[in-house]
């Protein structure tokens, strides 16, 4: 049983799971002002996909963090 | 109009960055195995696109090294290998298969220029986007003002006028705009091009690749500081409203915080693309491990699923760096009015 690996496996589970609330609670924002407000659904749009993608950025440069810790083993 | 000379000279530099890319991982589990994966998406001195009929479909690219005492030589990579398809020396030279890099016999230092697969990438989108963007540029020169364009050239307006309206007017203001719209248009469409040319079975990896990634978040960093106003100087070599004692800590911070930005810019478009093609040889690799046809049933239609989700993060990762890239410069340019 190897201790690195399975480090390496919760670390990319615990990161999916915060980039996923984070996410949702951006998409969740985003839909609420956008039925409060439609006109300006394209500002927020765009404002929306700035954000996810800067999340998403963290999650994924984390999983190849953990990809490191695995092949490099 | 100096701008345009910039960008061709930016390009070349950009070719020329392309020393050798470094392999992103090591793969050492056991001496005898290789990792092929990681062999479909590194960097490598020659171009195999494919093997029919085993026979190997190849590009020999030039090798070109620089030693202390021997001075330069140049010669195709095709001398690695001898009649019988072993691997040889030459000229003192040979070539690492582990870690793909050329040494010398005798153990000296070895200065690598070689034209590797990354480079040869870049070279051929080069050559695509110059030949569409001339001549869409020569359509425009020979069609009176008033008409619309049709067709392709209507396509390739709407992607200069989408970065045009929407990344560089929106983020760097109407007084600068016109300065840095060709810049990140190159940036955009060479990202777009790259990692959708990523895509195809037998390419080379470009924007996967961390040394082209931190090339470019190097020509975002120089633009931006080489035009960023007084003002912008000012906020971080004396942010104002802040007691002087706090200046030991506040300006390291500020500093730092100049490269944070261009280090996440290059980490995101790395891990991005190089994720997105890691999960897609490893789907299609399902198909080999298993070693049965009918496995394909489920593989290709959860392969089809990704190729059609790493389209689209190839369009978003282009947008949002150049997004990135927009707003940089537009923070930097900005005055005080």
């Amino acid at each position: 049983m190897d201790l690195t690996i399975l480090g390496a496996a919760i670390a990319a589970g615990i990161i999916t799971l915060a980039t996923a609330i984070g996410i949702g609670k951006i998409g969740s924002n985003a839909l609420q002002s956008i039925a409060r407000q439609p006109e300006a659904g394209d500002k927020i749009r765009n404002a929306m996909i700035l954000a996810c993608a800067l999340i998403e950025g963290i999650a994924i440069i984390c999983a190849i963090i953990c990809l490191l810790i695995v092949v490099t083993k | 109009m100096n701008t345009p000379r910039i960008h061709y000279i930016s390009l070349l530099i950009s070719l020329l960055a392309h020393t050798r890319g470094v392999p992103c991982c090591h793969a050492e589990n056991t001496p005898k195995e290789e990792n092929h994966l990681l062999e479909h998406v590194a960097d490598a001195p020659v171009w195999h696109f494919a093997t029919i009929n085993g026979k190997e479909l190849t590009i020999y690219l030039p090798i070109i090294v620089y030693k202390q005492e021997a001075g330069f030589a140049a010669f195709s990579s095709r001398k690695f290998w001898d009649a019988n398809h072993h691997p040889t020396s030459y000229q003192g030279f040979y070539l690492d298969h582990h870690t793909k890099k050329v040494k010398a016999l005798d153990g000296k230092r070895v200065y690598d220029f070689s034209f590797s697969k990354n480079a040869a990438g870049v070279l051929l989108s080069l050559l695509i986007l110059l030949v569409l963007f001339m001549s869409l540029a020569s359509y425009y020169r020979r069609r009176p003002i008033h008409k619309a364009p049709k067709g392709v050239w209507l396509l390739l307006t709407l992607l200069v006028c989408f970065v045009r309206d929407h990344i560089a007017k929106g983020n760097i203001g109407k007084k600068h705009y016109r300065r840095f719209t060709p810049y990140l248009l190159t940036l955009f469409c060479f990202i777009w091009l790259n990692n959708f040319l990523g895509l195809l079975p037998g390419a080379a990896n470009v924007t996967g690749n961390i040394s082209t990634t931190l090339v470019l978040a190097t020509f975002t960093f120089l633009v931006t500081h080489l035009n960023a106003s007084k003002a912008y100087w000012h906020h971080i070599i004396s942010p104002p409203d802040i007691p002087k004692w706090l200046y030991p800590i506040i300006i390291p911070t500020e500093i730092l915080g100049l490269f944070t930005k261009t280090i996440t810019l290059m980490m995101r478009l790395f891990a991005n693309i190089l994720a997105g093609h890691l999960v897609l040889l490893s789907i299609i690799t399902i198909i080999f491990i298993l070693k049965t046809i009918f496995a394909s049933i489920i593989v290709v239609p959860i392969g089809t699923f990704m190729i059609i989700l790493k389209l689209g993060v190839s369009f978003l990762q282009a947008y949002l760096f150049t997004l990135l890239s927009a707003l940089s410069i537009g923070g930097a340019v900005a005055s005080h009015e």
